[in-house]
C-alpha cells in the first residue's frame, strides 16, 4: 500500500510535470475509501469511485455537488471513458464523506503565488498545503476546481476498474490480458470469440484486487472526453421531479421558519412567543444563536411551511444588534479609503523598482475604483432538513451544500453529537455561487431540529432572510497608478486595494483558526496577471470589519478584474493607443493570452465601427482580458444607451473566448460561460448591497434586481482547442464582463465608470 | 374544513386555510414539489403554475382566489406544446441548476398555447417574469423558437 506521505509527493510531482500525464501511473491513495462503499445487493465496488452491478449497470460515485455546473455529467465522463463503459448503462450517486474525496486542487491554487512562478518556494508550499488537506481536508465543490481536482483520480479509478475487469476475463478464459478487447461494457477475446459483459466479470474482478499500475488513455483514444454531451439530469429538471434541498419530503416532517436579527451578526435579547404559539399547526417557538458566522434569531416550527412562516411573523423580538450596528455603506467606503492611505498592506507582487520607474515617466495617470458588497441570491433559498434521533444519538442531514464534511461537523456540534454519528445526504443545489460553502444554515437547522427529536424538521429561509443574512462579496476600493514614457510605452504599474478578508473570516468561522496572514483571494485578479509590466508593485490591505463576507463566484477576481481592465483601458487612452494593441504589446511572452484576446477581437469585428442599433442608438464596443482559475477569458461587449430611458444601459452582444486547457465537455463549458456573463451582468448593471446601521437594505428582488431575459444580450462563445490539462470554467467567465461593458461605455460616451454598479445617469 | 381544488385533471380536497397561497398548498400539504419557492412576492416566477391555462405566480395567489378554476403544475402539464418544449429544452440543453426551470416551462407552454409562432418580443414579454440566476436565458429563447418550429412542422 502506498503510504499517505508517498501519495502526496507522487500527486504533486505528477501535477508539477503534468503535461498531461498520459502515461503509466501507480494507483493513488485517492483510489480507495477507508470504509467499503455502500452497495445495493448485486452491486460490487471496484474502488472508491465506481461500482458495477451484476446487471451491468455502472455506478459512478460523485464527490462534487451539482449546482448547475454540470459536473454530474462531466465527472462521469472522465471515469466512464477510461473504463470503456456503455454510456447508456452508467448512472451516478453521491459519494459518502471520505478523505479521498477531499478537494486538493482548489486549496493548492489558493496560495499567494504568481501563475508564472515555478520556483521552489511555491512548490514546497503547495506540498505542505496538499498534505494539510489530506489530514484535515474538506470535501468541497468550489473554486472552479471539480474537473481539475478529479481529472486524474477519476480517470485512474476508471482505468483501474478496467484493468481489473480485463484481468478477470483473462483468468476466467486462461488467456493473456493483452489479447483482450474492451468496448462499451463488454470484454471480448477475438482469438476465441468469447465475450463477457462487465456484470459477468465484476465479482471475479473484485477478488483480484487493485492492479499495481494502470495506463491512462491518450487524448486520441478518448471516446467521451471532449464530446459535447448533454447533461444527464436534464429530464428530471424539466418535469419537476428533480429534488433540491427544499424539496426534501419525509414522513411526519415539520417545517421551521426563522427571523434573524436585522443587524448582521446580532442576537436575540428577548422574545415573546405567546401569540405565535397559539397559531394553527405551531409546535414550538425557540431562540437560535448565530453559529458558524450566522446571525441569531427566532424559529417557529409548525406542521406546514406556511404555518411556520405566519407564526414566526407573530413573534415579538427585542434584538441585541452588536458591533455591526455602527456601520453603514458610506462609512465603510471612508474606512477603506482611510486604511489604504495609512498603509497599502501586504505586497503580493513586485517587479523592478516601480516607484523609481514612475519618477522617470514622461507622464503618470491614476484612478480610484470602488466595488460594493454583493449577495449570492441563489434562487433556492437556504434550507436544511435534519432528523435528530435522541435515543440512538444519531442524526441525518439533508442539505444543499458545497461542503458535506463541514456541514456534518456543524450539525454534529449543534446537536452535541460526534461527527461520526451524523450522516449527510447532499441534495441538488438550486444555485451555489459560493453561498453554500458556508454552513451557518446547517448549524441553525440542526439546533432547531434538536428541539423536536424524532421529527424531521426542515428549516427554510424566506427570500428576505436569505438576502439580508448572506456572506457578502467584500466591499473593496483600489488605487491604480501608471507611468508612461514619451512614446506611450508603459514603464510602471502600481495597484493597491483594501477590503475585508474572506479567507480570514472563513478560517475563523469554519475551523476556529486565528485570522492571520495574507489572503490570496483578496488580491487575486490584481497581482496574478499575465501583463508584462516592466516595473510593478501590487498590494492589498486587509481591513477587518464586523460584516460577514464570503466566497462569491470568482471571489477577488470579480472586482479586481474590473479595476485592472478598466485601468489598462485608461492607460491605452493616455498612450493614444488602441486598447487591443496596447494589451497585446504587454503580452509578448504569453502566446495563449494573446491568442484568446485576438480571437475575441477578430470575432467581434474589432477595428470596424459597430453598427447603430435598430432604434438609431449609437453602439459602443469594449474589451477585457482576464485569466482566472487557470483559464484565460477575453470578452468584447457591445452596448448602447436607451434613447427612451436616459441612462439605461443596454448590452446587446457579448463575444467570449476561453482557453481552459482540454475541453472535457464543450457544451457544458459554453453553458458556464453564458451563465457567467449573465451573472456578471447582474452585478455590473444592478448589483449592490448597502448597509444602514448594519442592516442590509435589499431584502427581495424588488430592491435587488437580477438580469431578466429581455435584457440578456446575444452571447457568442468560442473555445480554444488545447491539449493542456483542464482548468476551471465555472467562474472565469464572470470577471471580464463588467470591465468589457465599462470600456464599451467609455467608447460610446467618453466617460469613465470607476465604480460598480455602472450608472450613466 | 376542506376546499376542493381542481389540480392536474383531478379534484383534490385540501385542508389549508383560505388565505394560504396556492404555492404552499401544493408544496406543504400536497407535497407536489416541482413548483418552487423563490421570493414570495411574485418577482421571480419560480412558483409559476397555470390557472385555467394562464401563467400565474402561485406564491401570491391565495387558495380562496383559485375558485373553481383548474390548476396545472409542472407535474400535470400535458399536450403537444410541453412535449415540444421539453424536446427542445433537451436538444438545446437549456438547464443548469434547474431550480427555475419548472416555472420557465410552465410560462413557455402557456405562451405557445396562445401564440404558436412567437417572435423575440413575444418571448421577452411572456418570459420576463421568470428569473434564472444561472443565466440560461439565451438557451431558453433558442429552445422556445425551436419548439415553435417543431410544432409548425408537425402541423
Amino acid at each position: 500500500m502506498v503510504s499517505r506521505r508517498g501519495f502526496v509527493l507522487a500527486t504533486l510531482a505528477a501535477g508539477g510535470a503534468l503535461a498531461v500525464g498520459w502515461s503509466v501511473l501507480p494507483p493513488r491513495q485517492r483510489l480507495t475509501t477507508a470504509r467499503p462503499l455502500p452497495a445495493a445487493p448485486g452491486e460490487v465496488p471496484l474502488n472508491g469511485w465506481v461500482k458495477i452491478g451484476r446487471d451491468d449497470r455502472v455506478t459512478v460515485m460523485l464527490a462534487k455537488s451539482e449546482m448547475g455546473q454540470g459536473v454530474h455529467t462531466a465527472l462521469v465522463m472522465l471515469l466512464a471513458d477510461e473504463l470503456d463503459a456503455d454510456w447508456s448503462r452508467v448512472r451516478s450517486e453521491m459519494s459518502p464523506i471520505d478523505p479521498i474525496y477531499n478537494n486538493i486542487a482548489t486549496l493548492v491554487d489558493g496560495l499567494p503565488f504568481h501563475p508564472d512562478d515555478f520556483g521552489p518556494v511555491k512548490r514546497a508550499a503547495g506540498w505542505m498545503t496538499a498534505k494539510m488537506i489530506r489530514e484535515f481536508g474538506v470535501m468541497m465543490t468550489g473554486g472552479s476546481s471539480s474537473i481539475k481536482d478529479l481529472w486524474l483520480p477519476m480517470r485512474e479509478a476508471g482505468a483501474s476498474a478496467r484493468a481489473m475487469l480485463l484481468a478477470a476475463a483473462a483468468e476466467q478464459w486462461q488467456v493473456k490480458a493483452a489479447e483482450l478487447k474492451i468496448d462499451s461494457g463488454v470484454v471480448s477475446h477475438p482469438g476465441s470469440g468469447r465475450s463477457a459483459r462487465f456484470g459477468e466479470l465484476v465479482a471475479r474482478a473484485a477478488r483480484l484486487g487493485l492492479p499495481g499500475t494502470v495506463s491512462l488513455k491518450s487524448p486520441a483514444e478518448f471516446r467521451l472526453i471532449g464530446q459535447p454531451l448533454r447533461r444527464r439530469e436534464a429530464a428530471a429538471k424539466q418535469d419537476g421531479t428533480a429534488r433540491f434541498g427544499i424539496d426534501t419530503v419525509l414522513p411526519g416532517m415539520a417545517y421551521a421558519s426563522v427571523v434573524m436579527c436585522p443587524t448582521l451578526g446580532g442576537a436575540v435579547a428577548s422574545f415573546d412567543a405567546r401569540a405565535a404559539e397559539s397559531m394553527p399547526g405551531v409546535k414550538r417557538v425557540l431562540m437560535v444563536p448565530g453559529m458558524r458566522g450566522g446571525t441569531g434569531g427566532v424559529a417557529a416550527i409548525a406542521d406546514t411551511p406556511w404555518h411556520a412562516m405566519q407564526a414566526v411573523k407573530a413573534v415579538t423580538v427585542q434584538w441585541s444588534p452588536g458591533p455591526a450596528a455602527a456601520l453603514d455603506s458610506a462609512g465603510i467606503a471612508r474606512a477603506l479609503a482611510a486604511a489604504l492611505t495609512e498603509d497599502e498592506g501586504f505586497s503580493y507582487y513586485s517587479r523592478g523598482d516601480a516607484e523609481a520607474a514612475m519618477k522617470r515617466a514622461a507622464r503618470t495617470i491614476g484612478a480610484e475604483f470602488q466595488a460594493p458588497m454583493l449577495a449570492h441570491a441563489t434562487l433556492e433559498p437556504q434550507n436544511c432538513t435534519v432528523l435528530f434521533d435522541d435515543q440512538a444519538r444519531r442524526a441525518t442531514v439533508w442539505a444543499p451544500t458545497q461542503v458535506p464534511g463541514l456541514a456534518r461537523n456543524a450539525a454534529a456540534s449543534a446537536l452535541g453529537l460526534d461527527a461520526a454519528s451524523v450522516s449527510v445526504e447532499v441534495t441538488l443545489l438550486g444555485g451555489g455561487f459560493g453561498r453554500r460553502l458556508d454552513v451557518d444554515f446547517v448549524a441553525q437547522a440542526a439546533a432547531i431540529a434538536r428541539a423536536l427529536p424524532g421529527v424531521p424538521v426542515q428549516t427554510f429561509w424566506t427570500r428576505e432572510q436569505d438576502s439580508t443574512h448572506d456572506f457578502y462579496r467584500p466591499p473593496c476600493i483600489a488605487r491604480y497608478r501608471a507611468g508612461l514614457d514619451a512614446d506611450g510605452r508603459l514603464l510602471a504599474w502600481t495597484a493597491s486595494s483594501a477590503g475585508p478578508s474572506v479567507v480570514q473570516q472563513t478560517m475563523g468561522r469554519l475551523f476556529g483558526l486565528p485570522a492571520v496572514g495574507p489572503d490570496k483571494t483578496a488580491a487575486e485578479g490584481a497581482y496574478d496577471q499575465a501583463y508584462e509590466w516592466p516595473a510593478a508593485q501590487i498590494r492589498h490591505r486587509i481591513v477587518d470589519l464586523p460584516i460577514p463576507v464570503g466566497f462569491w463566484r470568482s471571489v477577488g477576481h470579480s472586482h479586481q478584474a474590473f479595476f485592472k481592465e478598466c485601468f489598462v483601458d485608461e492607460c491605452a487612452e493616455a498612450a493614444g493607443q488602441d486598447p487591443l494593441a496596447f494589451r497585446l504589446a504587454l503580452l509578448k511572452a504569453h502566446p495563449r493570452h494573446r491568442e484568446v484576446l485576438q480571437r475575441a477581437a477578430d470575432r467581434a469585428g474589432w477595428g470596424s465601427a459597430p453598427a447603430p442599433q435598430p432604434d438609431g442608438a449609437k453602439t459602443g464596443r469594449g474589451l477585457a482580458l482576464h485569466p482566472s482559475f487557470g483559464s484565460i477569458v477575453a470578452q468584447v461587449a457591445e452596448v448602447s444607451l436607451d434613447p427612451a430611458a436616459p441612462g439605461r444601459i443596454r448590452v446587446h452582444r457579448v463575444v467570449a473566448v476561453i482557453d481552459c486547457g482540454l475541453a472535457v465537455n464543450p457544451n457544458l463549458i459554453a453553458q458556464q460561460l453564458e451563465g457567467a456573463i449573465v451573472f456578471g451582468l447582474t452585478a455590473a448593471l444592478y448589483g449592490e448591497i448597502t448597509l444602514v446601521a448594519g442592516q442590509v437594505q435589499q431584502a427581495n428582488f424588488d430592491r435587488q434586481p437580477l438580469l431578466r431575459l429581455a435584457d440578456c444580450p446575444h452571447i457568442e462563445i468560442e473555445l480554444i482547442a488545447s491539449a493542456q490539462p483542464p482548468e476551471g470554467v465555472g467562474e472565469p467567465g464572470v470577471p471580464p464582463i463588467a470591465p468589457a461593458v465599462a470600456n464599451a461605455l467609455f467608447a460610446l460616451t467618453g466617460r469613465r465608470q470607476r465604480s460598480l454598479p455602472l450608472k450613466m445617469a | 374544513m376542506s376546499t376542493p381544488l381542481r389540480l392536474n385533471d383531478k379534484t383534490v380536497s385540501v385542508a389549508a386555510e383560505a388565505d394560504t397561497p396556492l404555492l404552499w398548498v401544493l408544496r406543504g400539504e400536497l407535497k407536489l414539489c416541482g413548483t418552487k419557492f423563490g421570493c414570495g412576492i411574485g418577482q421571480c416566477g419560480a412558483c409559476t403554475v397555470q390557472l385555467d391555462g394562464h401563467p400565474v405566480r402561485s406564491c401570491s395567489l391565495p387558495l380562496s382566489a383559485v375558485g373553481g378554476l383548474p390548476v396545472t403544475t409542472i407535474e400535470g402539464l400535458r399536450g403537444r406544446e410541453i412535449d415540444a418544449l421539453r424536446a427542445a429544452w433537451t436538444e438545446v440543453d437549456v438547464v443548469q441548476c434547474g431550480y427555475c426551470q419548472s416555472g420557465q416551462l410552465v410560462s413557455a407552454a402557456a405562451l405557445l398555447k396562445r401564440n404558436p409562432k412567437p417572435g423575440d418580443a413575444d418571448i421577452d414579454a411572456a418570459m420576463n417574469g421568470n428569473l434564472c440566476r444561472c443565466g440560461t436565458y439565451p438557451r431558453i429563447r433558442a429552445a422556445i423558437h425551436q419548439a415553435a418550429r417543431a410544432l409548425a412542422a408537425a402541423g
